[in-house]
C-alpha cells in the first residue's frame, strides 16, 4: 500500500520583525517543517515499519527549491521519496489559497494513487486548516479532520480515528479507506532524524513536477483570495509591563500577586 | 442573492456559543450586503434549537431533521442543498473543529471561494475578510473575488445574539437516503480528567514551550511550592508527554476561570487564549515583546523565563 504524506516548510517570525508591503522580509523569518507535518509524517513511518507488507511512504510538498531542505527531514525520518510541485505561477500568488492547493495535489493523487493520504490539521504560517478535507473532496475520498488518534494496520479496509472535539470531547470514527486524514499535534511522539536517516536521505529522490508535469495551467492555481494588507495587530492591551532586571520585576509582580491575595506572606 | 445562510452548531444536545456569534456576524454582513439573514440547524432536536435561534437578527430558521449528532456528509449535503435553494450570497461556517471537518468539502463541491477562520468581514461592492497568520503575530486583510463565497468564523470575536426574534421557522425537506456513509461517528469519550481540576484552582501557574526541556519544568514546580499555585501548561507541554492532559488550558483542553493566570513561556495562540481569557487577571513572562499574550495580559515581563522565575520564587521565601 501507499500513504502519502503532504509536508509544508513554515515560516516563523522573529521576536522582532518588520512588515514590507505584504510579507515579512527573509531576515525575520525562521523555516522549520510544520509543525503538525512532523506528527502526520510519524504517523505514515510507524504505519510502515509496524506492516508485514511492504508500505511505500511519499511526501508531497508545494514548495520553492529552498524547501529541499526541510522536505529532507521528513526523508530523514522515514519517508521513501518525495514529490515537490514549484511553478512561476504558484511564486506568484499573494496567497495560495485551498482550491489552490485542493488543484495540485489532486493530480499529485491521481498520479501517486495512494490509500491513505496525511496531512496536518493546519499549516502554522497561513493557518487554513481546510487543505486536507478539500482534497478528501476534490478526490473523491472519504476523509476525518483534527484526528488524534489513528488506529490503522496497513491493508486494512477501514481506519479507526479519534476526533479531537473542543472541551475534551472525542469522537471516535470508522473511516473507509481510500482517505484522507489530518492529523492533529500529540497523536504520537515524532522521532528525531537519526545521524543514519539523514544520511540515507541524502540518496532518497526529491522529484520536482510544475505545473505543466501535472497536466494544469497557469489558471489552475490562480485563486480568488488575495492578501491586500499585512499589518501587526493593534493591541487593545493596556497591560502594566514591569520594566527592568529580573529581580526589579520579579519584585513588582510579586507585590501583585500578594495584593491579589493568592499567595500569602 | 445578497443574502446570508449561516449553519449553526450543537452537540449532545446544546447549541454551542459560536452558533449566536455567527448570528451577530451573518447579520452585519447581510446588512452589508442589503439582504436577509437566514440561519440553519441540522440534526438532533431541531425544533428546540429553532426557538433558542430565533433572535431579532434573524429573517428565517431553516431545520434539516436528520440524525442526531453531527456527521460530515450529512451537514454537507444539506447544506449543499439549503445554498441551492436559497442561492446566498455568504454562507457562513464555524470554524471550530466540526466546521474544520465539512466547510472546506462544502466549499469545494459548489466550487465557491473558502476563507477560513475569519476575525472580521466587510463587504463593499467586495468581500474583505481579516485573517491572523504567523501564530497571530500578523494580521492581514484579503480580498475575495466573484459574488458568492464560503467564510468561517472564528469563534470568541463576535458578540453572541440573544433575545427573541420573530423569525419563520420552516422544515426544510432534505433527502438523507443519497448520504455517503464512509465515514460514520461509532460514539464520544471525555478525557482528560483525573487527580487535579485546574478549572477549580485560585491561581494558576501555567507554563508553555519557552521552557525547553522536561527537566526545567522542576522550576515551574518549585515557583508552584513557594506560591501555592496550582500547574497547567499549554498543548506542546501535554504533546510532549511531560504534563498529563488534565493540565491542559485551552479549546481543546479545559477553561479556566482563575482570579490570577501567570502565563511564562506561552505565545497566546487563539486555541490557548480560548481556554483561559475568563481569568481576572492575567501575568504573561515572555521574551517576545510582540507575543500576542500580551494583548490580553494585566501585568507582564518582557523577560527571560529563567532568569525572572527564580527571581520571582527568591521573592516567596
Ligand atoms: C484544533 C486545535 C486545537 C488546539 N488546542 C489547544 C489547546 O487546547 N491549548 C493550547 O495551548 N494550544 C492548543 N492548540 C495549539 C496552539 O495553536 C499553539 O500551537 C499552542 O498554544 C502553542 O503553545 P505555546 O504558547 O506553549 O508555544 P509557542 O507558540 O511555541 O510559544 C512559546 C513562547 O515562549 C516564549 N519563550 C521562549 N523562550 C522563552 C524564555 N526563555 N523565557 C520566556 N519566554 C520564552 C516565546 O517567545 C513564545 O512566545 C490547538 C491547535 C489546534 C489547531
Ligand atoms: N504548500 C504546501 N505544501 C505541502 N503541504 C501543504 C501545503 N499547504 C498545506 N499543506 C498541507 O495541508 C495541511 C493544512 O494546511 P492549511 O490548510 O494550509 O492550514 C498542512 O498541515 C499540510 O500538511
Amino acid at each position: 500500500m501507499k500513504v502519502l504524506v503532504t509536508v509544508k516548510e513554515v515560516a516563523a517570525v522573529e521576536d522582532d520583525f518588520e512588515i514590507d508591503g505584504l510579507s515579512i522580509d527573509d531576515r525575520y523569518l525562521e523555516y522549520d517543517l510544520n509543525e503538525w507535518d512532523d506528527y502526520a509524517v510519524e504517523a505514515a513511518v510507524q504505519i510502515a515499519e509496524a506492516a508485514d507488507e511492504d508500505v511505500e511512504v511519499v511526501a508531497a510538498t508545494i514548495g520553492p527549491e529552498r524547501s529541499e531542505e526541510t522536505i529532507r527531514m521528513a526523508l530523514a525520518k522515514g519517508a521513501d521519496r518525495a514529490v515537490r510541485v514549484w511553478d512561476d505561477a504558484i511564486a506568484e500568488q499573494t496567497l495560495l489559497d485551498v482550491d489552490a492547493k485542493a488543484s495540485v495535489f489532486e493530480q499529485v493523487v491521481a498520479e501517486e494513487e495512494p490509500d491513505l493520504v496525511l496531512t496536518g490539521v493546519q499549516a502554522g504560517d497561513d493557518a487554513f486548516g481546510a487543505t486536507g478535507v478539500a482534497l478528501a473532496n476534490r478526490v473523491g475520498y472519504q476523509w476525518a479532520a483534527v484526528v488524534n488518534d489513528l488506529d490503522y494496520e496497513a491493508g486494512d479496509d477501514i481506519a479507526t480515528v479519534r476526533r479531537e472535539l473542543e472541551g475534551g470531547v472525542e469522537e471516535i470514527t470508522e473511516v473507509d479507506l481510500p482517505a484522507v486524514l489530518s492529523i492533529q499535534t500529540g497523536i504520537n511522539e515524532p522521532r528525531y532524524a537519526s545521524l543514519r536517516g539523514i544520511r540515507q536521505a541524502q540518496q532518497k529522490e526529491i522529484a520536482p513536477h510544475d505545473l505543466s508535469d501535472l497536466g494544469l495551467d497557469a489558471e489552475a492555481v490562480d485563486g480568488a483570495l488575495e492578501l491586500t494588507d499585512m499589518y501587526e495587530p493593534e493591541s487593545e492591551s493596556d497591560a502594566t509591563i514591569f520594566e527592568g532586571g529580573a529581580e526589579g520585576t520579579a519584585a513588582e509582580l510579586a507585590s501583585v500577586l500578594r495584593d491579589k491575595g493568592v499567595v500569602g506572606e | 442573492m445578497s443574502d446570508v445562510l449561516f449553519v449553526a452548531e450543537h452537540r449532545r444536545g446544546d447549541l454551542r456559543d459560536v452558533s449566536y456569534e455567527g448570528i451577530t456576524a451573518g447579520r452585519d454582513l447581510a446588512d452589508a450586503l442589503g439582504g436577509e439573514l437566514h440561519v440553519a440547524v441540522v440534526s438532533g432536536p431541531v425544533d428546540r434549537f429553532a426557538e433558542s435561534l430565533n433572535t431579532p437578527e434573524v429573517d428565517a430558521i431553516h431545520t434539516v431533521d436528520a440524525g442526531e449528532e453531527f456527521d460530515h456528509d450529512t451537514y454537507a449535503a444539506a447544506t449543499e442543498a439549503l445554498h441551492a435553494e436559497l442561492d446566498p450570497a455568504a454562507l457562513l461556517l464555524p470554524n471550530s473543529v466540526n466546521g474544520l471537518d465539512y466547510a472546506p468539502a462544502v466549499a469545494d463541491s459548489l466550487g465557491l471561494p473558502y476563507a477560513s477562520d475569519a476575525v472580521a468581514v466587510a463587504y463593499d461592492d467586495g468581500l474583505t475578510v481579516t485573517r491572523e497568520m504567523y501564530g497571530s503575530k500578523v494580521e492581514t486583510t484579503v480580498d475575495v473575488a466573484g459574488d458568492q463565497f464560503v467564510i468561517s468564523i472564528r469563534s470568541g470575536e463576535w458578540a453572541a445574539a440573544d433575545g427573541a426574534g420573530d423569525a419563520e421557522i420552516s422544515a426544510f425537506e432534505f433527502d438523507e437516503s443519497g448520504v455517503d456513509n464512509g465515514a460514520r461517528v461509532q460514539g464520544f469519550e471525555e478525557v482528560g480528567n483525573g487527580d487535579v481540576d485546574i478549572g477549580e484552582a485560585d491561581f494558576l501557574v501555567s507554563i508553555g514551550r519557552g521552557i525547553e526541556e522536561e527537566e526545567n519544568l522542576d522550576l515551574i514546580r518549585d515557583l508552584c511550592d513557594a506560591t501555592g499555585a496550582t500547574l497547567s501548561s499549554s498543548r506542546p507541554i501535554v504533546d510532549n508527554g511531560w504534563l498529563p492532559k488534565n493540565r491542559q488550558v485551552g479549546q481543546s483542553g479545559k477553561q479556566v476561570t482563575p482570579d490570577v493566570y501567570l502565563a511564562i513561556g506561552i505565545s497566546g495562540a487563539v486555541q490557548h487564549v480560548a481556554g483561559m481569557k475568563g481569568a481576572e487577571t492575567i501575568i504573561a513572562i515572555n521574551t517576545d515583546p510582540n507575543a500576542p499574550i500580551f494583548d490580553i495580559a494585566d501585568y507582564g515581563i518582557v523577560g527571560d523565563l529563567f532568569d525572572v522565575v527564580p527571581a520571582l520564587i527568591e521573592e516567596f521565601e
